[in-house]
Parts: C-alpha cells; sequence; structure tokens
C-alpha cells in the first residue's frame, strides 16, 4: 500500500499520524485521571500502529505506474473488509444483548456488560462500522466507475477510511468504559465527535473534487445520494453535538440543548440519521448495484428525480413523530406527523423504480441469490417506509411508541433493508475488486440470503407481537375502570417474543459468517488473467466537459 | 420546463450541493428555532430548584449506564399513562436536563416520577440484584455500583460547566460542589446543613445505600432516582385534561 504512494504522500502520511500521536499524548496527559487518558491511549496505540508501515515503507521506490490509467481499488477493499468485520462485531453484541433481554444473567459482575453499556457498541458497531465503512467503500467505487475518474487523492481515501474507523473504535470502546452523552445514536463524546467533523470534511471534499474530475456531463443519480449522505449527515452531527466539555482532561460533556429544545435537535438528527445515513446512502448503492446485476437500466429518470428531492426535503421536518403526546408543542408534532405521511410518495416511487428496473430480468432474480439479495430490499424498504409513515400517525404512535413495534420496524428496515442491499452490494463489487470471475460459491450465496430471510422475518414478527401485544396491555381496563394489568404482566408476556428474537437476530449473524467466509475465500481463488477493458477510468475528456 | 433545469442542474457539483442544503434546512429550522422562545417550551415553575450534586453525579451515572435505552422519563398525556405513572410530564421539568433523557424504549417501567415512590432501601436492593425484589424483572445487576467509590474531586467542574450552560448554580454551589455531595449522604455529619441552606429544606439528605462510612455510586444514583419528578410541582397543579387512547372500535 505505502508503495503505491509518492514520497510526498508519504510526508503528508507521516505527519498527519505524528500529529494524531501528539494528540492522543495530549489526550492521556490531560485525561489521565480520567477515561480520557485511556482513549489518549487507544489514539496512540492507532496512531503507532499506522505509523510503523508508513516509516518502513517510506524509502521504498516511487511508484512508476500511470496512475490515471486505473481506478484507485485498494481503500474500497479494506473498507469492505472493515465493513464485514464491523457486521460481524455488531451483530454478535447485538445477538448478546438480545439474549440479555431474554435470560439477564447473561452477564459478568462487572459494569462493561450490562444491558444499557453493550446497546450502544451493537447499534454504533451496525450502523457506523458495518453500514458506514459499507457506504465509504462503495460510494468510492460508485463514483470513480460513474463518473469514470479516478479517486482525486491517494492519501486522502485512506485518511477517510482509517479517520473514521478510529472514530468507531473510540466510540464502541467508550461505551464500554462508561463514556456516552446518552443521545440515541449519537453516543460518542465531544473529542470523538471533533475528530469525526475533520474526517467527514475530508470525505466531502474528496467526493465533491472526484465529481468535478468526471468525464461524464451529468452526475448519476447514485451520486446525488451519496452527496446527500455526506453533506447532511455533517450538518446533523454538528449541530446535535454541540456540547460543553466539564474540562479538557474530562471525557465528559454537557449539551448545549436543554430539555425539550434537546429533544427536538436529537431527534431531528436521530430521524434523519435514519434518512440521510441509513436510506440516502443506501439508495446510492441501490441505483447503482442493482441495475448493474441486472443488467437493465433504471426504470424511470423522472421517479428518481422526484423521489430524491422528497426524501431531502420531507424527511427533515419528520423527527417530531417520535414526540407524540409529550412536552413537545403540538403543532411540531402535527407537522412532524404530516409529513412522515407524505415520505410515502418519495419512498416508494424509490421502491418501485428500483422494482420496476428489474422489470425484464426476472428470471436473474430467481437463478440469482445476488440479485435476490437486492429485490428483497427493495420490498423491505418499501415495507418499512409504509409502516414507518403508518407509526408517524399520532393515534397509531400511541399504541406503538415505547414498545417493541419500534424495535421491529427500525429492523425491518435495518436487516432487511441496509444489510441485505448492503450484502447484494458486497457480493456484486468483490469479484469485480479482486478481479474473479465470481464469488467463490454462489450456493453459500443462496444459504446467506436464506439465512438473512428467516432471520429478519422471525425478528420482525416476534416484535411485532410482542410491541402490539405489551402496548394493548398497558391500555387495557377492567369493567371497573382500573387499569387491567401492571408493568410486570406486560414484561412477562414478553419473554417468548425476547427469545424468538434472539434466534432470528442469530440466523442473521449465521449468515453474515458465512459471508465473510464466502469473500475470504474468493479473494483467495486465481484472479482473471487480464482485467476488464471497460474497468478503467476515461482516457480523454468528453467533448461538452 | 423543471426537466430541463434538473438537467443542468446535473452538471454542477457545487450547485448541487447547495441545492441539497437548502431543501434540508428548511424543516429543521421551522420546527426547531421557534422552540427557543415560545412560551410553551419555555414556561417559569419560580419554585423549582437545581439538581444537587449528588443528584447529578447519580444522573451521570444514569447517563453512564444508558438507562435511557429502558425507561423512559416522559409521561405522555394519555389517560392510561397518568393513571399508571402520574400527572404527565411538562416541558419546564426538564429544563435543565442536559441531555434530555426522555427515552424511546419501555422495556421498564417510566421514571419520571418514580422519586419518593419507593424507600432507598428498596432502591438499593432492587439495583443489587432486580430479581431479588421483582423476580419476573430482566433488568441488569448493578451491584458494582454499591462497590464504586463516588469521585467528588470534580463536582465543582461539572456544576461550573452547567452553569456557563445557564442552569442557575450560584458561585457557592460551585465552590461547595464536593462537601455538599459529602453531606447529602451523611446526614450526621456538618456538612448535611449546607445542602439544606443552599437547595431547600425539601432536599431528601440521607444515607442512600444504607451505608454510612462511604460514600458510593449507589449514593448518587439512588439520590437521582428519588428527586426524579419532584425538582417541581407545576405538573400537579392546573394542566388540561388527558387524552383517552384512541381505540380502533370507536
Amino acid at each position: 500500500m505505502i508503495g503505491k504512494l509518492s514520497s510526498t504522500e508519504r510526508q503528508y502520511a507521516a505527519v498527519v499520524l505524528v500529529m494524531l500521536l501528539a494528540a492522543g499524548i495530549g489526550m492521556a496527559a490531560l485525561g489521565r485521571s480520567d477515561t480520557l487518558g485511556v482513549h489518549g491511549l487507544l489514539v496512540i496505540l492507532f496512531a503507532g500502529g499506522l505509523l510503523y508501515p508508513v516509516l518502513s515503507g517510506f524509502y521504498e521506490p516511487e511508484p512508476t505506474e500511470d496512475r490515471e490509467a486505473s481506478y484507485y481499488d485498494d481503500p474500497i477493499k479494506v473498507g469492505i473488509v472493515l465493513s464485514m468485520a464491523w457486521a460481524v462485531f455488531g451483530m454478535s453484541m447485538g445477538v448478546w444483548v438480545a439474549a440479555q433481554l431474554a435470560w439477564p444473567d447473561l452477564a459478568f459482575d462487572a459494569a462493561w456488560s450490562t444491558f444499557g453499556r453493550l446497546r450502544p457498541t451493537h447499534t454504533s458497531g451496525v450502523i457506523f462500522g458495518f453500514g458506514g465503512n459499507a457506504l465509504i467503500a462503495t460510494s468510492f467505487h460508485v463514483v470513480q466507475r460513474t463518473s469514470r475518474a479516478r479517486l482525486a487523492g491517494q492519501f486522502s481515501p485512506w485518511f477517510v477510511l482509517f479517520g473514521f474507523n478510529l472514530f468507531c473504535l473510540l466510540a464502541v470502546s467508550g461505551y464500554l468504559l462508561g463514556v456516552t452523552q446518552s443521545k440515541e445514536y449519537a453516543e460518542a463524546e465531544w473529542y470523538a465527535d471533533l475528530w469525526l467533523v475533520v474526517v467527514w470534511v475530508t470525505y466531502f471534499v474528496l467526493f465533491l473534487r472526484t465529481i468535478a474530475r468526471r468525464r461524464e456531463p451529468h452526475i448519476y443519480v447514485a451520486n446525488w445520494y451519496f452527496m446527500a449522505f455526506i453533506v447532511v449527515v455533517a450538518i446533523l452531527h454538528i449541530v446535535n453535538n454541540l456540547a460543553v466539555p466539564v474540562s479538557w482532561g474530562h471525557a465528559k460533556s454537557y449539551t448545549i440543548w436543554p430539555g425539550v429544545q434537546d429533544a427536538m435537535v436529537q431527534w431531528w438528527y436521530g430521524h434523519n440519521a435514519v434518512a440521510f445515513f441509513l436510506t440516502a446512502g443506501f439508495l446510492g448503492m441501490l441505483y447503482y448495484y442493482l441495475p448493474v446485476r441486472a443488467q437493465r437500466p433504471i426504470f424511470s429518470y423522472r421517479l428518481s428525480i422526484l423521489s430524491f428531492w422528497g426524501i431531502t426535503f420531507f424527511y427533515m421536518w419528520a423527527g417530531s413523530h417520535h414526540l407524540h403526546y409529550t412536552a413537545l408543542p403540538h403543532w411540531v408534532q402535527t407537522l412532524g406527523m404530516t409529513f412522515s405521511v407524505m415520505l410515502l410518495v418519495p419512498s416508494w416511487a424509490s421502491a418501485g423504480n428500483a422494482l420496476l428496473t428489474l422489470n425484464g430480468a426476472w428470471h436473474r432474480v430467481r437463478d440469482d441469490a445476488t440479485l435476490r439479495f437486492m429485490m428483497a430490499a427493495a420490498v423491505f424498504y418499501g415495507l418499512s417506509t409504509f409502516e414507518g409513515s403508518f407509526m408517524a400517525i399520532r393515534p397509531v404512535n400511541a399504541l406503538s411508541h415505547y414498545t417493541d413495534w419500534t424495535v421491529g420496524h427500525v429492523h425491518a428496515g435495518a436487516l432487511g433493508w441496509v444489510a441485505l442491499i448492503t450484502f447484494g452490494s458486497f457480493y456484486t463489487l468483490v469479484p469485480t475488486l479482486w478481479n474473479r470471475e465470481g464469488m467463490y460459491s454462489a450456493r453459500l450465496v443462496e444459504v446467506h440470503f436464506w439465512l438473512a430471510i428467516a432471520g429478519t422475518l422471525i425478528y420482525v414478527f416476534a416484535m411485532w407481537n410482542s410491541g402490539i401485544i405489551q402496548g394493548l396491555m398497558w391500555r387495557t381496563y377492567t369493567e371497573d375502570g382500573a387499569l387491567a394489568y401492571s408493568f410486570v404482566d406486560s414484561l412477562v408476556a414478553m419473554y417468548p417474543y425476547y427469545i424468538a428474537r434472539a434466534f432470528g437476530g442469530l440466523l442473521f449473524l449465521i449468515g453474515a459468517v458465512v459471508c465473510c467466509y464466502n469473500i475470504w475465500m474468493t479473494v483467495r481463488t486465481v484472479p482473471l488473467a487480464k482485467r476488464l477493458e471497460s474497468d478503467v477510468p476515461a482516457a480523454v475528456a468528453l467533448p461538452g466537459e | 420546463m423543471p426537466e430541463l433545469f434538473h438537467r443542468k442542474l446535473e452538471r454542477s457539483a457545487i450547485g448541487f450541493v447547495l441545492a441539497i442544503i437548502a431543501a434540508a434546512s428548511v424543516g429543521g429550522i421551522v420546527e426547531i428555532a421557534p422552540l427557543f422562545t415560545i412560551d410553551e417550551t419555555v414556561e417559569e415553575a419560580p419554585d423549582m430548584r437545581v439538581y444537587t450534586p449528588l443528584e447529578l453525579a447519580g444522573r451521570n451515572i444514569y447517563v453512564r449506564e444508558g438507562c435511557y435505552a429502558c425507561h423512559s422519563q416522559m409521561i405522555r398525556t394519555l389517560r392510561d399513562e397518568v393513571e399508571r405513572y402520574g400527572p404527565y410530564s411538562l416541558a419546564v421539568e426538564s429544563q435543565y436536563d442536559r441531555p434530555m433523557l426522555w427515552g424511546s424504549k419501555r422495556t421498564g417501567p417510566d421514571l419520571a416520577r418514580v422519586g419518593g415512590k419507593y424507600s432507598d432501601f428498596w432502591h438499593v436492593a432492587h439495583l443489587i440484584n432486580p430479581r431479588d425484589v421483582v423476580p419476573e424483572s430482566n433488568m441488569p445487576a448493578y451491584a458494582f455500583l454499591a462497590r464504586t467509590e463516588l469521585r467528588t474531586s470534580d463536582l465543582g467542574q461539572h456544576l461550573a460547566a452547567q452553569q456557563a450552560l445557564g442552569v442557575p448554580y450560584t458561585d457557592e454551589m460551585v465552590a461547595n460542589a464536593a462537601r455538599d455531595a459529602y453531606g447529602q449522604a451523611f446526614p450526621d455529619s456538618e456538612a448535611a446543613s449546607g445542602v439544606s441552606e443552599r437547595y431547600g429544606e425539601t432536599t431528601q439528605v440521607s444515607a442512600f445505600d444504607g451505608v454510612a462510612t462511604r460514600l458510593t455510586e449507589m449514593d448518587a444514583l439512588v439520590a437521582y432516582l428519588q428527586v426524579l419528578g419532584r425538582l417541581t410541582d407545576a405538573a400537579f397543579r392546573d394542566t388540561a385534561a388527558t387524552e383517552q387512547a384512541p381505540d380502533a372500535e370507536d
């Protein structure tokens, strides 16, 4: 990897890593009596661990190849590996916490293994670790191929990738140590948040510069989604995480938003993390890998425009549906509900566009599990966005809020949509990237597909049942007008579903492990003799650029 | 023709990004900005007190342990919730809460008004092993809290940070933070009187974890749980009627 960097780029890498090392030493020194110090050590280890290969390869001969004649795929390969590693970690944590709800004694007599600390390691592990790395990797791939230009940087893609993973490490290890803001999906503390801003701005600049180098007059629709993902996540992240640290030596901070304002900002963030991290970015994947795999063009360009701007505009209003019947002013709740219902239009436009693209390729869906992953993802996307709009209606929310129904809904989206589209994309991407004829085993892809579908369905059905039962028990009255069930009664009724849910999650995890094995074996097979001639950047600028 | 315009927009990366920012900003600005000015969200509760240093430390433990993942602190305006948990939550009750801990999931019950509902002794026993008092419970055991000494040396800094954000802590409160934390859990000590002086006579001064020899994280967490819903009685005065949960058969 180092051999592919020029000597100036090696210097950049070394300087950045030395600065990071210094920051780590600073954190360790200032926070020596706090958990911040532990994170200082982690940063030192991380920077040192990367500095070693950079310095040992520092005086290797300069690269001689013509870089512009090929795409830059090394960071993408590493991104896929990291993504799958996080998938196994995050899903394992998910199975563990799910099992803890059924069997609460499945923990050690230590702080780190309690549900409250493990749960965010699961959510951050899968959302940021698995999802984030998958988004970075696929966006690097898609933007190069659809712009027919190489990434606009040799060192910055590595900075984005490793920098992002440092953020994930700080976040997840922090929860185990008790470092958290207790803001859902934004639990990481102030220094990790600041670091993510630096990484994210670099990502944004890199992406935009690559698009600026494109040899195509138009920016392809997948890149609209990746751009929206990068830009809006930056805005959300910065606003929601504004905080004042207790001191420079403390990991702990206090958010600048108090009470009801914090609630609104948090769910504006929380819901749009779903919109722009877990939807927009993955729609970017869908709009590239699905037509590529199906060998069919996207059904409708106009529908793409409609759904893109609908999602970008409507979603930002929808966050307040998380706060129905609370102390948030009624008119904000009503706005949130209204826009959530309207969101169904662009959401179904996307899902419909994807499914109609498959018209004429249904025989491939039948024969090719990879394409079936993407088809199922589009179906789950349509179902869970319908469910989301439905649950955002106040009276429905009165029943569903605070119950497992919400958890089921999230997982219909996260397992059924986000994870399936990612696996479908990876199965398309891995053979191309490593220049193999196909995946090592098409059979194992098939096995993975059915494990994932079975796991998702068991999970979601268990949570629908438990959530609705729970919600109904809480509001059931006896004939004399007294509440019929105590809270504990409702909890006891949940246990069978908690066991079923853990089992569904386990199936899904096994599927991910099968995927890892299949990718590993694919990488180990013999590469094709020659790269596809079409898979190189355009040499000359097209007229009209 | 709108499509023609979009074809143009697709040719400019910067233009496209600006359009995304414009489209995405409207919703947040309309919904968030007014919350800082309108009366409904910044109502006054003159009798409301701030968290004592010990309660704040307890709150930070609640935050650290991620209790919000299973317990809400937001009673909705629905009849069954009010009958189960008490008067519905008002915005003013969380005006000093950074972060707010309204939560999104009830694997366990709502805690917005749990203060005073159970004895200190019950809370300690329950936290050490929930299944000792509620056999059906699936809550984790928090026995380690009773073993862990509470860090008080930096409580002044915590209060100062809150003060900087506009929470009405006085300089005297900041200066005496560590002493007050100690005093609140040691009713017989000299420091105890300062707590009532600074935070009011109704502040609960008690050996929360039942051990009067050392100040533990258990003391802090129980002190916090016992003050939940009791910083002001605004929710118990002239509020509007609750709503009946909608029924599908109606």
